[in-house]
């Protein structure tokens, strides 16, 4: 059995082109992460609820008046959504750095930066994904008017990704460290205000009714670059932090 | 064969030597151009129309505040070449890049908020140059903090190196995220487009005082680079060797016995007889 496999494993491995294996280790490696994920959905929904509470607590902190809540809701959003993303980073890299399997990834022959890629990219999936999902919720709360929700989404959606990524780099510095919260936050918050600032500019344009597009084509913009960027950086990080 | 300078300095000993060397040569001009910088700016140059004698803090602020970018580059450079040709010499020198640069920022903040409160009527405005020298000594913090964080030496280096690459690229983008965000602060006066918009006999004390400030962090940076090779090659034997032969190399006379004999002295207790003895 185990002969007649090998016989016929084999020829097929060697007709592979070279990139087939990369694209079988990255879809490998995000169909696992995600099943992880999902059997431990406590931990994933962890930062949605903190996202949340503190867009809550703004409205609690102030008075409750609409014209008040429209204009600190931008703050209040992109506040929290930073703090959210930077809470939900502990959940990428300690695990699989704990019981080895980063180990094995920057082992196993395929080029790590496109892997931490791909473990970033669920990640996002798993915790940036749902918060942009649930803002709504939090931006009506806010008193955000439903016209400017299209934008105040998408600003979200370009501006997770590019926290999830920056973010990721400091995870990976952070990794071997026993209690990294504050650190990993004096790290990456200085790196992301650009996020913040044009986030928050893209949702107080869209209350205000005014044209979005100049801070969203910067979002999109910065998210590019991370996207390009930072996985070389996190896949060095990670091999340090492995030492 | 060209390269065979850089790969001289890559070596400790020989880096430490020439580092030796060099700080006076440093450490003098700054001196004397701090002074003179000093006494014409405070003492020579006519007050300013506008801002009284209130704009003589420039002196101070705008060379540190110069300073405090650059010396980012620098370790953000030193820590590159650190990571890509495994120079130790170079993680020594980002690392002691550090905290100069957080105090020349610190510097910078501290002296423009003093400006501020005369010329702007508050100590601390959301202005974008100020801002992101804010948050630039945030990323100091951070780099100190990551390095802080880390028992061994060697990944102290290689992911503070990391972290200080990261930032480079991502500081002139935080740069005009401020500058498009809001905007207080004048613009720059000294380069820029048509020549400096600054009188000539207020610029002349300033450029004094910017190089006199570079040959400070020059002669400064030196002096810690050498204090951070002693304390990471604190075993090696080429170090026991050189301070055994006070003036040897060392450059700077009397001082380097009395160095020497101390560095003997705190070194026993650690040398593997010490350890057998007890």
């Amino acid at each position: 059995m185990n002969a007649r496999q090998e016989q016929v494993n084999a020829p097929a491995v060697e007709r592979q082109p070279a990139n087939d294996g990369l694209a079988r280790a990255v879809v490998g490696l995000a169909r696992r992460d995600l099943r992880v994920a999902l059997r431990r959905s406590g931990d994933t929904l962890q930062p949605l609820g903190f996202f949340l509470i503190v867009t809550t607590l703004f409205p609690l902190a102030l008075q409750p008046e609409v014209s008040l809540l429209r204009d600190i809701a931008p703050a209040a959003l992109w506040v929290g959504a930073l703090l959210a993303s930077l809470l939900a980073l502990d959940l990428l890299f300690r695990e699989d750095a704990q019981d080895g399997t980063l180990e094995q990834l920057a082992l196993c022959g395929q080029p790590l930066a496109s892997l931490v890629l791909a473990k970033t990219a669920v990640h996002w999936l798993l915790t940036g994904l749902p918060l942009v999902v649930v803002a709504p919720l939090a931006a009506m709360a806010l008193g955000v008017p439903a016209a400017a929700l299209p934008a105040v989404l998408a600003a979200l959606v370009l501006g997770s990704v590019t926290l999830s990524l920056i973010g990721a780099v400091g995870a990976g510095l952070t990794m071997g460290m026993r209690r990294n919260g504050s650190l990993l936050a004096m790290l990456v918050l200085p790196l992301v205000v650009p996020v913040l600032i044009f986030g928050a500019r893209a949702t107080a344009f869209a209350i205000g009714g005014e044209a979005v597009a100049a801070p969203l084509y910067l979002l999109g913009a910065m998210a590019v670059l991370a996207v390009t960027l930072a996985p070389f950086a996190v896949a060095a990080a990670v091999r340090i932090g492995l030492e | 064969m060209a390269w065979v300078w850089f790969h001289r300095f890559g070596s400790p000993p020989y880096f430490y030597r020439v580092a030796g060397r060099l700080t006076p040569w440093f450490a003098w001009p700054a001196l004397v151009l701090c002074l003179a910088g000093l006494v014409w700016g405070l003492g020579f140059t006519p007050p300013e129309w506008h801002q009284g004698d209130g704009f003589r803090i420039l002196y101070i602020h705008v060379p540190a505040a110069w300073l405090s970018v650059q010396v980012y580059v620098v370790m953000a450079l030193a820590a590159a070449v650190g990571l890509i040709w495994r120079m130790k010499v170079a993680h020594a020198v980002a690392a002691s890049c550090a905290t100069l640069g957080a105090s020349f920022t610190v510097i910078t903040l501290g002296t423009g908020m003093l400006w501020g409160k005369p010329m702007w009527g508050t100590f601390w405005a959301w202005d974008p140059r100020l801002t992101s020298e804010l948050l630039l000594l945030f990323l100091y913090l951070g780099y100190i903090g990551l390095r802080s964080g880390f028992d061994d030496t060697a990944r102290a280096d290689r992911a503070s190196a990391v972290l200080a690459i990261v930032g480079v690229v991502d500081v002139p983008i935080v740069n005009y995220s401020v500058v498009w965000w809001n905007s207080l602060h004048q613009g720059p006066s000294i380069i820029r487009a048509g020549g400096p918009a600054i009188a000539v006999p207020m610029l002349i004390p300033l450029l004094l005082m910017i190089v006199g400030f570079y040959c400070y962090f020059a002669a400064v940076l030196l002096v810690r680079v050498r204090g951070e090779i002693l304390r990471r090659e604190r075993n090696a034997q080429w170090i026991a060797e050189e301070l055994a032969a006070p003036g040897a190399g060392v450059g700077s006379g009397g001082g380097s016995g009395a160095i020497a004999g101390t560095f003997q002295g705190a070194s026993v207790p650690n040398s593997p007889a010490g350890h057998a003895r007890i």
